[in-house]
């Protein structure tokens, strides 16, 4: 007999917010645990339609609708990890996580170092993170560097939908607290989901970079949005010859220095770039550690960071373009460190 | 008799052990000046002010909704706020007040004069705007008409309205700071400070929540448990009412005489406004 040809792998095109919405489905329908709260997140389906359709599908004791307080829902959610749940918790900016930020360090960060291991708080906050377009100073801070500092949290900042998969369901399958930071801009933007990627138990390890294009010129580090606007310059300074390495940390913290390192044995030269502010950045600390360490014997020119301009960030359109890097920021820093 | 002698509370004793149950079946009743059809139900509440009733015909003539053109924005906060909350009660606020306000509330800025071409400005960010382009839209303020800029974060204007009128009453003895808020800001952290600290510190100011039902799509059985924010006033020390928002009479007259009693006792005054 005639056996059938298997089926061709098939791809499709998924956005990231729907890549998210099918983590918490599947994380919800996984363990019994799993509940997500938050301002909005139920009747609404989230203020950014995330978690759409999962308060129909789940009901009242899964998906929970806050009252306005934020620093009283990350209590209550901190609360739930250290009885036993395994909640995800909301901020509908990380802006906003500024009125809890006591509970997500003091409470979730620090309590299974204070209690010797004893207390675990098994919580994922989630929510957009950095610039969004026209929401100006109080709504477009990126916090990966204030997270990223602190002991006891993992911190994710996922670009493509295959991160945003893949991270929210490591980060709700992890014990630790993890702090999820996504970008409002790229909720919309599809992206290749491969049938990997499509599985019900598809995780991304926490802690592992990902080289997103292969170069031999220079290294670009970012994470999340800005990951898209070096692909962007890789493209165009391919066309000039120069080939530019990506890597997407996917973790700021556990970062993975060694794949930045690796990449530098390589190429010989790196720029960061990122879309928080400059003093006491992620590219801060990137650089410091690649000082550091056996990398810095490779580097042929000292390192360069792109960031935001030092201001918070203003409304008016042509005012937040400049102070965000742009594509144009990026080549020019590239040729400055090449010296071309 | 004995007497409990606690510092922290003065009461008679109870010998039969009963919790207080929260009344939200018959809770604070809703003051009110006219009836559905709008009659004045008794004379000797009508303010019978007839600058009052000019602008109580500006205010239901259409041009003066300009917060239309405002909805033509791309970002802005749609108010359901009616005009009895908006315009009226700080018509006849004669003394200068400052006033914190949030989202929904800059009709009171317009009431003050704003010009209607520094509304659109400030919403454009253009390079009239007396912000230079720093702020969201509808994100007013205005110096000289004692109107602070409005910040997005919910509730943090409240401590903020609390410490300027601290500020105040060591200043100056005859002005007052109001600070609006709506029902939901009104569940954070912030808000239970600023009420708190206005009472201890015996500052003069009113707050004035606008309780429309629903804060985007959470509605008030899902925000708070309790008789609404006019039953919290008294928990902190502050003299509170519940009106009808919709009655232009009542608000009138509920912050005129909140405002008069915040000076002349240096006290604090919460008023609910129930609208829709």
């Amino acid at each position: 007999r005639r056996g059938l040809a298997p089926p061709a792998a098939t791809v499709s095109q998924v956005t990231v917010r729907d890549a998210l919405n099918q983590a918490l489905d599947e994380e919800l329908e996984r363990d019994e645990r799993v509940f997500l709260l938050g301002e909005e997140v139920a009747q609404y389906d989230g203020a950014y339609k995330i978690s759409r359709g999962l308060w129909k599908k789940y009901g009242d004791k899964r998906v929970i609708d806050t009252p306005i307080s934020e620093m009283g829902f990350a209590g209550i959610a901190v609360g739930a990890a250290m009885a036993g749940l395994r909640p995800v918790c909301e901020f509908m900016t990380f802006n906003f996580s500024m009125q809890a930020i006591d509970q997500v360090i003091n409470s979730a960060a620090k309590t299974c170092y204070m209690s010797a291991g004893l207390i675990g708080v098994p919580i994922v906050f989630r929510g957009p993170n950095g610039a969004s377009a026209g929401v100006a100073a109080q709504h477009s801070q990126c916090f990966a560097a204030w997270y990223g500092h602190c002991p006891g949290l993992k911190v994710v900042s996922p670009w493509s939908a295959e991160d945003a998969k893949g991270l929210l369901k490591a980060a709700i399958r992890d014990d630790n607290p993890v702090v999820m930071l996504e970008n409002e801009l790229l909720y919309g933007v599809p992206f290749e989901l491969s049938e990997q990627a499509q599985s019900k138990d598809f995780i991304i390890p926490i802690g592992k970079a990902k080289i997103e294009r292969q170069g031999t010129h220079i290294t670009l580090v970012s994470h999340s949005r800005l990951v898209g606007h070096c692909m962007e310059t890789a493209s165009v300074l391919a066309k000039e010859g120069v080939e530019c390495e990506v890597i997407n940390m996917r973790t700021i913290r556990p970062m993975d220095i060694e794949a930045v390192e690796a990449s530098i044995v390589k190429t010989n030269h790196l720029i960061t770039v990122e879309g928080g502010w400059p003093q006491f950045g992620v590219g801060a600390e990137i650089c410091a550690r690649i000082m550091e360490g056996p990398a810095f014997n490779y580097l042929d020119a000292p390192a360069v960071r792109v960031t935001s301009t030092d201001v918070p960030m203003p409304y008016a359109k042509n005012l937040e373009d400049n102070s965000m890097p742009q594509v144009k920021d990026i080549i020019f820093a590239v040729k400055k460190v090449l010296n071309i | 008799e004995e007497k409990p002698q606690f510092p922290g509370a003065s009461a008679e004793f109870a010998e039969r052990l009963e919790f207080i149950q929260p009344n939200v079946i018959s809770g604070i009743p809703v003051y009110r000046v006219m009836d559905r059809q709008g009659h004045i139900l008794h004379p000797s509440e009508d303010p019978q002010h007839v600058l009052l009733l000019e602008h109580v015909i500006n205010m239901y003539d259409p041009p003066n909704t300009c917060y239309l053109h405002v909805w033509l924005l791309t970002y802005t906060v749609s108010t359901c706020v009616t005009p009895g909350t908006c315009y009226q009660h700080v018509l006849l606020l004669e003394h200068v007040i400052n006033m914190y306000d949030h989202l929904n509330t800059y009709c009171v800025l317009m009431y003050r004069g704003y010009p209607l071409d520094l509304f659109m400005a400030q919403c454009y960010g253009n390079s009239m705007d007396p912000g230079k382009g720093r702020q969201m839209p509808v994100h007013y303020g205005c110096r000289q008409r004692h109107f602070v800029t409005i910040s997005s974060p919910l509730a943090t204007q409240i401590p903020q309205a609390v410490g300027a009128a601290y500020a105040i009453k060591r200043a100056d003895a005859n002005r007052a700071v109001i600070c609006y808020f709506g029902e939901g800001a009104a569940s954070e952290g912030d808000a239970h400070a600023g009420f708190n600290f206005a009472a201890t510190l015996e500052c003069p100011i009113v707050f004035f929540c606008r309780n429309n039902g629903y804060a985007i799509s959470t509605p008030t059985s899902e925000q708070y448990r309790g008789d609404g924010i006019a039953a919290r006033g008294p928990g902190y020390g502050l003299l509170s009412i519940r009106v009808d928002g919709n009655d232009v009479f009542a608000v009138y007259r509920a912050t005129r005489e909140a405002r008069r009693r915040a000076v002349a006792e240096n006290r604090p005054v919460l008023i609910e406004a129930m609208t829709y």
